[in-house]
């Protein structure tokens, strides 16, 4: 897929948690073809500290606004930064960037998209790119407690959505793999995004049963392209770069102790 | 529009810049951003005789104005350039140079030896400066006496244009540079990666698995140009300066320091198109001061 370089307009950015934003861009052409998984490189200006773009999952692509949008963490100067943009500034994207997730085999029963904190951010497009094709998604979302869950009414659009909370205040109490959906349902695949524990707690579940899994990880990169060879991931075939040979990895790639 | 061309030893380059080694990937990764042949030349990744994984993840911190790395030359070896990549590159039409990498001397003379019988490869970088590895590498770029005898024996066996890299982390750089010059080669590149090292202190961990790193970007430029200008005013070959150039601005300065040609490193990953504003700063720069050849303005500081 071609990359681009792109001033992008900020047309809204809301802190939609004390720690999130929600950002959308849009551009006086129509935004170019963006997969699910695959994300962008947003330039920081102004701060020596913030030298290096930041790497944001792409969190839905609305055609008919011609927006893309990104949940930004705010987890240090950089999105602080971004949080920070307001309606009509400019930011400067290269995307889109890296690979997708793979789409389940036709009629081939549920899918499971599991995430937990800003890890929840592509499964939505991910969810929205399913429905479009014909699939139902079921979303699993794991959040420390009711306020830390991102975006419920948006998921819901493309699915059915169960929650886990570690204090119990929404959905069921405890991690996403302990949800009692996992024990009374069985999926054809499994997509995972969040922190390593929680998409190793999922990689463990979906090996045990047998069922395709995905993960998509977030490895510190510099260059996006794979250029520069920093964001490296431990494979069966090697070192492989998180930014162009992911960041969407099957578990069986993976050298993870699972 | 000025005359933009320089000369490397027998390298003619339409204009003096070029991407630094383990910036620019093959080349390929950029060319949805930019039309390759404008370049003066891109240098690719550090090729070794043998295949290298490169050092475990975390490779890559960012710092103030800059980033270290320790990335420890991952690639798959000469014959896997030779076979699979150089086929894919060779005609894309400006000068695709290589730096090759080694651990001992052997090895070095034997990736130029097979890289000198490929055609559209018109010149090496020998990289006796990488401090991400620990055998070799650096080891040679340290003292003049390593430098020397790494230099010599790919001389022999490497008609085409060399040029060698040095590193930054040696008590006087002119002396490898004149080393160097001495052992025949046709030019130097400078500087490589400064050593340096960042620490987490919440986790009290260093940010890198190697511990120290490589530090580049915007961070080195006051270093590398001073670097540029005492080797430029020692020795009689071209000097390829680089080290934080991140617009045509910085270029100019390393030119008017004595450098003949530059190379954009670091800059690369925050601006992929880079180069091509520099390429076209430099020219209005020398538009704008009635210069007609940025040979005009080589060296060309006011003391």
């Amino acid at each position: 897929m071609k990359k681009f370089i792109l001033d992008l307009t900020v047309t809204s950015n809301a802190l939609i948690h004390e720690n999130y934003a929600l950002l959308k861009l849009t551009h006086h052409d129509p935004l170019p073809d963006m997969l699910p998984g695959q994300f962008a490189e947003i330039r920081i200006d102004g701060s020596p500290a913030t030298f290096l773009r930041r790497p944001i999952s792409i969190h839905n692509v609305d055609r008919e606004a011609n927006e893309v949008w990104f949940l930004v963490q705010v987890a240090g100067e950089g999105t602080r930064h971004l949080a920070q943009k307001k309606a009509g500034e400019t930011l400067n994207a290269v995307l889109p960037l890296g690979n997708t997730f793979t789409m389940p085999a036709p009629l081939s029963g549920q899918v499971l998209l599991a995430g937990g904190g800003v890890g929840v951010a592509p499964l939505l497009y991910l969810g929205r790119h399913l429905k479009e094709n014909g699939f139902v998604p079921t979303f699993l979302l794991g959040a420390r407690s009711r306020k830390d869950l991102l975006q419920l009414a948006e998921f819901e659009r493309y699915g059915k959505v169960h929650a886990t909370t570690e204090d119990g205040s929404f959905g069921e109490k405890g991690y996403v793999t302990q949800h009692s959906l996992l024990k009374e349902n069985s999926f054809s695949r499994i997509y995972a995004c969040g922190p390593k524990p929680m998409m190793a707690s999922v990689a463990r579940y979906a090996q045990q049963h047998d069922t395709e899994c995905e993960v998509s990880l977030e490895n510190k990169m510099a260059c996006g392209i794979g250029a520069c060879l920093c964001c490296v991931e431990n494979t069966t075939e090697g070192h492989l770069c998180v930014c162009k040979d992911g960041p969407v990895f099957n578990i069986k790639k993976l050298l993870w102790q699972i | 529009m000025a005359d933009l061309n320089v000369n490397i030893g027998k390298l003619k380059l339409k204009n003096p810049v070029m991407t630094a080694s383990g910036t620019f990937g093959y080349g390929e990764e950029f060319s949805d951003f930019m039309d390759l042949s404008r370049l003066g030349g891109f240098i690719v990744k550090g090729t070794t005789l043998h295949k290298r994984e490169g050092n475990p993840y975390p490779r890559m911190a960012e710092t103030p104005s800059g980033m270290l790395n320790a990335v420890g030359l991952q690639n798959k070896g000469v014959d896997y350039f030779i076979h699979e990549i150089y086929p894919r590159i060779k005609d894309t039409g400006t000068n695709i140079i290589v730096n090759v990498s080694g651990s001992s001397i052997d090895d070095y003379v034997q990736a130029a030896g097979l890289i000198n019988e490929l055609d559209k490869i018109p010149a090496i970088e020998l990289n006796i400066s990488c401090p991400n590895v620990k055998q070799g590498g650096m080891a040679f770029g340290v003292s003049a006496k390593g430098a020397s005898e790494v230099v010599k024996a790919v001389r022999a066996v490497y008609g085409k244009t060399l040029i060698v890299k040095l590193s930054p982390n040696v008590t006087d750089i002119t002396e490898i540079a004149q080393a160097a010059e001495d052992a025949g080669a046709d030019s130097v590149s400078l500087i490589n990666t400064l050593l340096g090292m960042a620490i987490d202190a919440e986790t009290r961990r260093p940010l890198l698995s190697t511990i120290t790193g490589g530090l580049s970007g915007a961070a080195v430029k006051p270093i590398a140009l001073r670097m540029v200008w005492q080797v430029a005013n020692k020795i009689k070959i071209p000097v390829i300066g680089l080290g934080g150039i991140m617009n045509w601005k910085d270029a100019v300065e390393f030119i008017l320091a004595g450098a003949t040609a530059v190379q954009i490193g670091t800059a690369n990953f925050i601006d992929p198109a880079v180069t091509l504003k520099v390429i076209d700063g430099i020219n209005a720069y020398l538009d704008r001061h009635n210069f007609s050849s940025v040979s005009d303005i080589r060296g060309a500081l006011i003391l």
